[in-house]
């Protein structure tokens, strides 16, 4: 039976994981390629590399650190963050990146995903949407979260779909940070609209809350978390034996 | 040596980098010469499988694999590559493949429940089917990481492991010196290298 995957996200600014991350045994780790080698010997299905990085040396380093990892982490990798254009995808691809994550590009030109689907194939392209509910209705946040595009989320998520994103991230601003759950009304609406993998993004706190997210939404096939992580206050390889007792399908 | 076949199909960083690890010499090659020379063949591939195949022939690769494969020469398709190692696909229409494996390529839509997504995109455990060199580090329920919206069927004498995702559908096959695997051993963490070492040491035959 397939596996519900666990993916930690590390920011990366400047070649170096953003936030200061703390590890017993392994001390300060900023390396994006050391903590990226912990999380896949500790039992990460996934990873998710996003660069906030704004300048051009600091983008020369996030690639650099890209195909550092990629020559030693046989696990899949997206990449985010940054993707405006299919000469971004090429970009990361090259180095190493199986996935390709697309966020604010695809609001500027909605036809990069289809363009990057035609291209690389839809498993290569990544919708990754952070929706907030205003006034009762799911809309769609450009730049980190910070602008309202005005767009009605479930539909932009399903046009994207349509086009050729054979994954979805949802990342919910109105959970995120507050550690009390994932955005389960939110999910459940995503994935009734679409087909096509849906990873949870935003809330988790604890290792219930992703027991809570894969016995609530079967449709939910993954769940994305970064601080709790990198903070230690969820181990992957607990979190992961705590599904699998619990039944839930996990690659231990 | 192993030579890595380079036809203008997919991202092969990482599957030279996890040859590295494991200690074994792959290059990543389009030139005949290196290919004969080599000890071993891979034939990776992302992608619609008319494309890559029209790509293999224009590249005159198909027939270096072909001659290469009859001399006993190990060879190995990954993902669509193992799709192309079979008579035919039914992607997009009824195309022609390289005809090593006796079997043919039909869409997963066709062979489980219909709710399941398609692709197939995660970690799956593997269900042992017949015992294999490539299969020797290989323990029932490994999982590896597959993403793919179809498989290979009427493959039975060369079946080595299924994976269950509605219905069984194949994953891994061998038959004398040529090996398939569906899923990415290059993306499945441990399992996928040991299957990529185990490789490494099958012999040529005869």
């Amino acid at each position: 039976m397939i596996t519900k995957r666990i993916i930690p996200c590390l920011d990366v600014r400047d070649g170096r994981v953003v936030k200061g991350i703390n590890f017993e045994k392994l001390g300060d780790v900023a390396s994006p390629v050391d903590l990226a080698r912990y999380y896949s010997d500790n039992g990460a299905d996934e990873l998710v590399f996003y660069d906030i990085t704004a300048s051009a040396e600091g983008r020369a380093l996030f690639t650099d650190i890209l195909t550092e990892t990629a020559a030693t982490v046989f696990i899949p990798l997206t990449v985010g963050g940054g993707i405006n254009s299919t000469a971004d995808f090429d970009r990361v691809l090259k180095c190493g990146a199986d996935k390709v994550s697309v966020n604010s590009g695809a609001i500027r030109d909605p036809s990069l995903v289809g363009k990057a689907a035609k291209l690389y194939g839809d498993q290569c392209v990544v919708l990754s949407a952070d929706v907030k509910r205003v006034d009762g209705v799911f809309r769609v946040f450009a730049k980190g979260g910070r602008e309202n595009t005005g767009m009605e989320a479930i539909e932009w998520i399903r046009r994207c779909v349509g086009e050729g994103a054979g994954e979805v991230v949802v990342n919910s601003i109105d959970t995120d940070g507050v550690k009390q759950g994932f955005d389960l009304e939110m999910l459940e609406k995503v994935c009734e609209a679409v087909h096509v993998p849906v990873i949870a993004s935003g809330g988790a706190g604890k290792i219930e809350d992703f027991i809570t997210l894969f016995k609530t939404l079967p449709g939910v096939d993954a769940g994305l978390a970064a601080s709790i992580f990198h903070f230690g206050e969820v181990k992957i390889s607990d979190l992961k034996q705590t599904m699998a007792e619990q039944g839930i399908p996990a690659r231990l | 040596m192993i030579a890595i076949l380079d036809y203008g199909v997919g991202n092969l960083f990482s599957l030279k980098s996890s040859f590295g690890v494991i200690g074994a010499e792959a290059f990543v090659t389009a030139d005949p010469e290196v290919i004969r020379k080599a000890d071993r063949l891979i034939l990776p591939g992302v992608g619609a499988f008319a494309d890559a195949a029209e790509k293999l022939r224009a590249s005159g690769l198909d027939s270096v694999l072909k001659e290469e494969a009859a001399q006993g020469k190990p060879l190995m398709g990954i993902c669509l590559g193992m799709q192309l190692l079979f008579e035919r696909s039914f992607e997009y229409g009824e195309h022609e493949g390289l005809g090593l494996l006796k079997g043919e390529i039909r869409p997963i839509a066709e062979q489980i429940p219909q709710g399941l997504k398609i692709p197939q995109m995660g970690w799956n455990g593997l269900i042992i089917k017949r015992e294999s060199p490539l299969l020797r580090y290989t323990r029932e329920g490994d999982f590896v990481y597959f993403v793919h919206s179809y498989s290979a069927v009427g493959c039975d004498d060369s079946l080595l492991a299924t994976t269950e995702y509605g219905a069984e559908l194949t994953a891994c096959v061998g038959k004398g010196n040529v090996f398939g695997c569906q899923f990415h051993p290059e993306k499945s963490g441990n399992v996928g290298l040991n299957i990529l070492k185990a490789f490494c040491e099958t012999e040529a035959t005869a």
